[in-house]
């Protein structure tokens, strides 16, 4: 697979590295949110076959963490964003 | 008679002769040649036997499909097994034996099998075999495994290198034949990066075969011509010998390329093979097409074979395959074989046509409506037995027989992405479907388009759309002139005949009886039908024999082809050598070597190393007299607890963290406080993964205001500055915090031992006095001058620091530290000695951070603040990771102190009985302690914390051992930790 | 009809015309008492046992595509028992005792051959743990030996024991592991319970579930609504689909595995081998082929196909171990769709909705674990309790913080 790094371009996908579900940006604050809130984030995944936005990290290169929206089934590669860009996006601060 | 079946013509170097053995026998054939080829020209049609019934068998095609002439070929080390004689080049020296055969090939006797073949119908063995149930490994099933198989491996290395490597293209062109060329011809001249690969040894494809005419020239003078033009042209790369075996992802093809299998060894320096990655913004399958046989009894027999290849070995090799020769045929391109047959002068007895309509051949006796019912001629063809149009059976002496059903275009590379091929009721084939990988189109008769005029339209045109997808323009050029037949086929797929058996896949022995009986056996989906009789499961994958296989099913269940379906096409499109696919990673170069600074040090005193992930470390060095590691060990240990000893530890993680988040930052990833860190200090710390287990621990110091100082354990190094990069960028991405590792930027080294303060002393350029520099204090320092980082923590109980350089000077700080500390008899000490004086101390490391621990197993609980949000505090409070009875780590001692102690025991109570109810426990490390004089260990033991001072077992049921223990905290050595403080 | 060596004589000299249907295609009843979604190897094995020893009745199994088309017909075939903990391994040694009786149990023979397993060691810290894990297989009634550089030799003497990258320093050897043909596990199955009148329905896809009032009352198909007392759904590798029905989220993410095979050989290796410092494991088939796996590929995909990188990790695995197979070929290549779990254990579990049962989770240690899954699964929809090696297999495992993580890698399914 190729994936379009938004500021290096379209790299070999054996540079990064996979961790999951981009849904793994939220998460809850541990001083309010209890046991629960965090089982739902860890360990439950919607895991669609179809478009899926999962974190992904180029390890071998520049160490961004990014988002990549990809099909399932296909593995067609429909966006690559900075996952810090969604993240703030997303209300994510300190 | 050399030769004798060599006729004139063809594409064959007759100015040099090469000499073969087959089976031991010498032969002579020429440049040009295939084994295939040159066996024919010399009389041999039979080369091997099929797989279950031990047929004897010829060729049945000219190509990369062929499952039946198939071969060990070379000798020694260098024996490859299943080598298809078809493709397999002619070099002088070659030497090939025919394989799955005993004791010869023309004597088999597992052709008994082929007597009892009502016994071993499809799927036999699932019905029988079951009693009594140990006979299946003991009997019957080391009498099928002896059998079974095709060629052998030497057990021997393989002797030849193989590389691997990455190309760049606007346009991949797969296939070199009419369309192909045609389509590298427009891309070529429009400028564009374009990649021809194909994988004969020689472009032009079908024109090679033929006696077409293309332009006005022979085929293959046209294609030599396009060839030549093409070597021209800077952009364009022709790569023959280059078999496209896969269409991946994202325009990514894999392709071998078969660098020196036409020589008897390698070129010296240069691969046997090359694995291509080839990475293409456009792709066009122009691959061709493949000839299907008619099914009817013994059409296995040597000599029978697709019409196609028939006329391959004589147009191309100048070979006739025998004297007399007849065609069977349902479609109008087999009449092409009986004519470039005739043309050449050989007898060609009949054609026997299935269709009843069209012109009939003029010279030659074509039968319509007719059908080959039988074949004779055990080990070679010697008549066939045709049912005319009246029902008229007629037994005809030849001994050659070409057969075509049809051809199938090549659509696997388009499927390979799990598309489905879709039906062509004109062609009565499969031709590709929607959805393929993105990208490729196919042109030729890989699309269906079989005549030399579609192939040379439809590859300009697929070229010139694909330029045009990338903003590339090129020019429409002249077609030249070729044949624009259209296709005349009248389905026919088997002769319904007598009680014999007509060969669907050769190899694998299945015939129309085989499908018949899974039919009646309702394994009618076509998955069913190919598991159940082991249809395309051959070496050849069912290139000639899937979709007949399919059309008698259809025929049996009254489905149409589609409907029944086709199996899915999978990559590699033709077997790939596992060393090709290995490349170069193979031996010590499996895997990079990581080395320390000190290596060379270490190696020039005899050290031993230990692989530790990609790192070798030393693991001890033998001093002159030592003849058992654990009198260096032992040395080691006590030297250092005597006086100093010296570890490289700069395989540990080393990350710097900086901004003015760091604090906050590191509040987050440790489950412990370091924003309250003063400068100057360091403080252990525990890592959790976000599911409360223990992730890693290590030192973080902080250097300055907004700069910390990490160290992660060797294993982690690289997932736990993933981790952070993650927190940073992911989870807190305002934060002011910077990383960088810099795991290879210092060397570092632990000093330990009562006098590591007064060696270093020597060398510091600071106070390092305790008062100056106590324990856990960290600092910038210098030693004469060059900037060095010093840390004063202890893994080992003892007073120690660790010193980093720039690893430039690791290597010359180690020589100088030994140097410095001769007084003192300072010694370098491996990881044994490390692991041994962390044992010892009671530190956990890799064997105790399982990924399955938390800090309350490792009795470090307490460190988990609850003040703050860090990763995996809130997951860490479930019950199931906080029961009472749950692991706690413990030391261990055996009672005799001279019992030994094994790591991997479990603990058991005295008395009770070794089953899982009782189990209490394991040993997670263990050492011997020259300190204490015994062996000592490390242990999660149940409840482990309430069960200091009591005696258990400790069981190891491996070695059916046991070693009565006394459970003791962990801290064996220094409780108090005065000497650290020293 | 009966199999056996007597049956396949006669028939041989009878033209084979008495062999009937391994299966009927039986037309869908409105409504049975149990329906079980998913066709593979674990769903008619639930089915079979439900019937068989559980004495029930009107039973369905539902099937997308044709039966064993799952990853029971595309795996490595290897069965073994030599897991560490304790949720897991008195599971995978009961389904390794149900392997040892299977084929004289549901007469077909499916070629379960306990060739052997050995798991090579390259590290002290290996050894540590295959002596932890070794011991606790025997404290679960399995069999497990640990075997020195040597004894290895002695198995496999043209190993890379002299110029590799990791040395070889032992293994541990399960002598009862072995491999089982996988398709006939499946059509074993489907026969058996076919005979005991479960209607086995092909080409019938579930594309809804009817609950009302957190109660399932049956499924809605390609080929009609069907009721159903119970529904039990084992569809691994789609899982999250057809739980999706329900409105369920999961445990777990879809990955997909390659497996490889390569062309026919005479005997190279006996056994069953996992190389300890890559991806890499192989076995040969009775017919010869080299059998042999690696890594996932390691992203979400439902594609049942791989990208390249892993086919060459897998090579270069295989080549590091073994230098003497660099002149074999790789036959085909084909790609799984693996229910990857949270913890790497799979989930025999009741569902918050009342007569929904669920069997997944099975990451790429399914198929040894057919015929426990189906016995436990059948017992758990039979009785509404969990099978006594199977209690472990909780969803709520996550909540309460009791997972069984033999790789100690967290909550990273692409890991396990």
């Amino acid at each position: 697979m190729i994936i379009n790094h938004p500021i290096l371009g379209p790299r070999d996908a054996q540079e990064f590295v996979y961790l999951g579900d981009a849904a793994l940006i939220n998460r809850p604050d541990g001083m309010t949110a209890g046991i629960e809130a965090f089982h739902d984030y860890l360990y439950v995944r919607d895991n669609p076959a179809g478009e899926h936005r999962e974190l992904w990290y180029h390890e071998q290169g520049d160490r961004s963490w990014l988002v990549v929206t990809r099909n399932t089934v296909t593995h067609e590669i429909i966006k690559v964003e900075l996952a810090r860009d969604v993240a703030k996006a997303a209300g994510r601060t300190k | 008679m050399s030769q004798q079946n060599r006729m004139s013509g063809g594409q064959i170097d007759r100015s040099r002769t090469l000499r073969f053995t087959f089976d031991g026998v010498s032969y002579e054939g020429h440049p040009g040649d295939t084994l295939a080829s040159a066996l024919l020209a010399n009389g041999v049609r039979l080369m091997g036997r099929s797989f279950k019934y031990h047929r004897p068998r010829g060729p049945l095609s000219a190509g990369s499909e062929e499952p039946n002439a198939i071969v060990e070929l070379r000798t020694g080390a260098r024996q490859e097994p299943n080598t298809r004689a078809t493709v397999a080049e002619l070099f002088d020296g070659l030497e090939a034996k025919s394989q799955n055969r005993w004791p010869s090939l023309a004597f088999d006797a597992l052709a008994i099998n082929d007597r009892l073949n009502s016994f071993f119908t499809a799927g036999f063995y699932y019905k029988t075999f079951m009693w009594p149930a140990s006979f299946w490994e003991k009997v019957y099933e080391p009498i099928i495994r002896r059998a079974a198989g095709l060629g052998s491996l030497t057990r021997q290395e393989d002797p030849d290198s193989y590389d691997k490597g990455f190309l760049h293209c606007d346009l991949l062109v797969i296939g070199g034949g009419p369309a192909g060329l045609m389509a590298a011809l427009a891309a070529g001249r429009a400028g564009a990066r374009v990649i021809l690969a194909d994988e004969d040894f020689r472009f032009g494809g079908r024109l090679n075969a033929e006696t077409l005419t293309v332009g006005g020239k022979p085929g293959a003078d046209w294609a030599a011509g396009v060839v030549d033009e093409l070597r021209s042209m800077p952009n364009v790369r022709l790569m023959i010998r280059t078999t496209i075996i896969g269409a991946f992802d994202h325009g990514i093809y894999g392709a071998v390329e078969r660098v020196s299998d036409h020589l008897a060894v390698p070129a010296p320096g240069k691969p046997r093979q090359t694995l291509w990655r080839i990475y293409s913004r456009r792709a066009l399958l122009a691959g061709g097409a493949t000839e299907r046989p008619i099914a009817f009894e013994n059409n296995d027999r040597p000599g029978i074979m697709l019409a196609g290849a028939l006329r391959a070995y004589a147009n191309r090799f100048g070979v006739k395959v025998g004297e007399r020769v007849a065609v069977f045929t349902n479609n109008e391109d087999g009449l092409r074989t009986a004519r470039d047959l005739q043309a050449r002068g050989v007898d060609v007895v009949a054609v026997v046509d299935a269709r009843r309509d069209g012109a009939l051949l003029p010279g030659i006796r074509h039968l319509k409506g007719a059908e080959i019912v039988d074949a004779g001629g055990r080990l070679g063809l010697r008549s066939i037995t045709v049912r005319q149009a009246n029902g008229q059976t007629e037994t005809l002496d030849v001994t050659a027989l070409g057969v075509s059903g049809g051809w199938n275009p090549n659509v696997n590379i388009s499927s390979h992405r799990r598309s489905k091929p879709v039906w062509n009721e004109t062609l009565q084939a499969f031709v590709p479907g929607e959805g393929g990988p993105a990208g490729l189109v196919a042109a030729g008769a890989a699309a269906g388009l079989m005549s030399t005029h579609g192939a040379l339209v439809s590859g300009q045109k697929g070229a010139l759309a694909a330029l045009g997808e990338l903003g590339l323009s090129g020019a429409s050029d002249t077609i030249p002139e070729a044949e624009d037949a259209p296709v005349s086929i009248t389905p026919k797929w088997y002769v319904h005949s007598g009680k014999g058996r007509a060969w669907i896949d050769p190899q694998n022995d299945v015939t129309v009886k085989d499908v018949k009986l899974a039919h009646q056996e309702n394994f009618t989906s076509v998955e069913h039908l190919k598991r159940y009789t082991t249809l395309g499961m051959a070496t050849d994958q069912g290139k000639t024999g899937n979709v007949l296989g399919l059309a008698v099913m259809a025929g049996l269940t009254g489905q149409t082809i589609p409907e029944t379906g086709t199996t899915i096409y999978r990559p590699p499109y033709t077997p790939v050598a596992l060393g090709t696919l290995a490349g170069r990673s193979r031996g010590k170069e499996f895997k990079p070597f990581r080395l320390t600074p000190s290596h060379k040090w270490a190696e020039e005193q005899g050290a031993v190393f230990v692989e530790v992930g990609m790192w070798l470390r030393t693991q001890w060095l033998p001093k002159p007299g030592e003849t058992h590691w654990r009198q260096s060990v032992d040395r080691e240990v006590l030297a250092t607890r005597k006086s100093v000893g010296i570890c490289d530890v700069t395989t540990l993680g080393k990350i710097d963290i900086q901004g003015t988040d760091a604090g906050a930052f590191l509040d987050k990833v440790y489950c412990n406080t370091f924003s309250t860190l003063a400068v100057g200090r360091c403080r252990y710390g525990l890592m959790l993964r976000e599911d409360g287990m223990v992730f890693d621990d290590g030192t973080t110091a902080r250097m300055d205001e907004t700069e910390y100082v990490m160290t992660t354990t060797t294993a982690n190094a690289v997932t736990v500055f993933r981790h952070l990069e993650y927190c940073r960028q992911v989870l807190w991405p305002e934060m002011d915090v910077q990383l960088i590792s810099t795991t290879e930027a210092w060397a570092q080294f632990s000093v330990a031992g009562p006098n590591a303060r007064r060696l270093l002393e020597k060398l510091v350029d600071q106070d390092i006095s305790d008062a100056a520099f106590p324990y856990m204090a960290a600092g910038n320092i210098t030693i004469g001058g060059l900037r060095a980082r010093l840390f004063r923590i202890s893994f080992s109980g003892e007073l120690a620091y660790e010193i980093a350089v720039p690893t430039r000077y690791g290597d010359a700080l180690l020589r100088r530290m030994l140097e410095a500390g001769r007084e003192f008899d300072a010694i370098v000490y491996g990881t044994e000695a490390l692991g041994v004086m962390r044992v010892e101390k009671g530190h956990v490391a890799g064997n105790e951070l399982n990924g399955q621990s938390t800090a309350l197993n490792m009795g470090l609980g307490k460190m988990v603040s609850r003040k703050k949000d860090s990763i995996g505090m809130v997951l860490s409070q479930r019950e199931g990771m906080n029961d009472p009875e749950g692991y706690r780590l413990v030391g261990v001692k055996p009672v005799d102190k001279t019992a030994t102690l094994t790591a991997g025991s479990h603990f058991l109570e005295i008395g009770a009985a070794p089953v899982i109810a009782n189990d209490g426990g394991w040993l997670t490390s263990k050492v011997y302690s020259p300190h204490l004089g015994c062996e000592i260990a490390l242990g999660y033991l149940k409840a482990g914390d309430r069960k200091i001072g009591q005696r258990m077992r400790a069981v190891n049921l491996l070695a059916k051992t046991e070693t009565e223990v006394d459970i003791v905290s962990p801290h064996f050595f220094d409780p108090e930790g005065e000497r650290l403080r020293g | 009809m009966r199999y056996s060596g007597l049956r396949v004589m006669v028939e041989a000299l009878t033209g084979h015309r008495g062999w009937k249907p391994v299966w009927r295609d039986p037309a869908p009843q409105a409504r049975y008492d149990f329906v079980i979604v998913g066709g593979g190897g674990h769903g008619l094995a639930t089915a079979y046992y439900l019937a068989k020893e559980f004495g029930k009745s009107r039973i369905a199994v539902l099937e997308k595509g044709y039966l064993g088309g799952g990853n029971v017909g595309r795996n490595t075939t290897i069965i073994r028992s030599n897991y560490l903990l304790d949720g897991n391994e008195p599971f995978y040694e009961f389904s390794l005792k149900l392997w040892e009786g299977l084929e004289q149990d549901f007469n077909y023979n499916a070629m379960v051959s306990q060739r052997g397993i050995i798991n090579l060691i390259h590290t002290d810290a290996q050894r540590d743990a295959f002596t932890r894990r070794g011991n606790a297989m025997i404290l679960n009634g399995a069999d497990a030996e640990l075997l020195d550089r040597e004894q290895v030799r002695s198995l496999y003497p043209w190993l890379n024991f002299d110029n590799a990258r990791f040395p070889i320093k032992g293994a541990l050897m399960q002598r009862r592991g072995g491999t089982v043909r996988h398709d006939a596990v499946a059509w074993g199955y489907a026969r058996g319970a076919d005979m005991r009148g479960v209607d086995l329905i092909q080409n019938c896809e579930v594309t809804g579930m009817r609950i009302e009032n957190g109660k399932v009352l049956g499924v809605e198909t390609t080929r009609g609504f069907i009721g159903a007392g119970k529904v039990g759904v084992a569809v691994a590798g789609s899982s999250s689909k057809v739980m999706a029905h329900a409105g369920m989220r999961l445990p777990i993410e879809s990955h997909v595995l390659q497996a490889f095979v390569s062309e026919g050989l005479k005997p190279f290796i006996d056994g069953v081998m996992t190389f300890g410092a890559g991806h890499f494991y192989v076995s040969q088939s009775d017919k010869g082929g080299l059998v042999f796996g690696g890594d996932i590929d390691g992203y979400n995909s439902y594609a049942q196909r791989g990208n390249l990188p892993v086919i060459e990790d897998v090579a270069e695995g295989g080549m590091a171990l073994m230098p003497a197979i660099g002149r074999a070929r790789l036959l085909r290549t084909w790609g799984g769709i693996m229910d990857m779990s949270m913890d790497g254990s799979p989930i025999i579990d009741r569902t918050p909705v009342e007569g929904l049962y669920f069997n997944g989770g099975w990451c790429y240690g399914g198929f040894k674990a057919t015929p426990a899954s189906g016995w436990c699964f059948a017992h758990l929809l039979a009785r509404d309790e969990p099978h006594v090696t199977a209690r472990a297999y909780r969803f709520d495992r996550f909540l309460k913080g009791l997972m069984i993580d033999e790789k100690g890698q967290g909550a990273t399914p692409n890991l396990h």
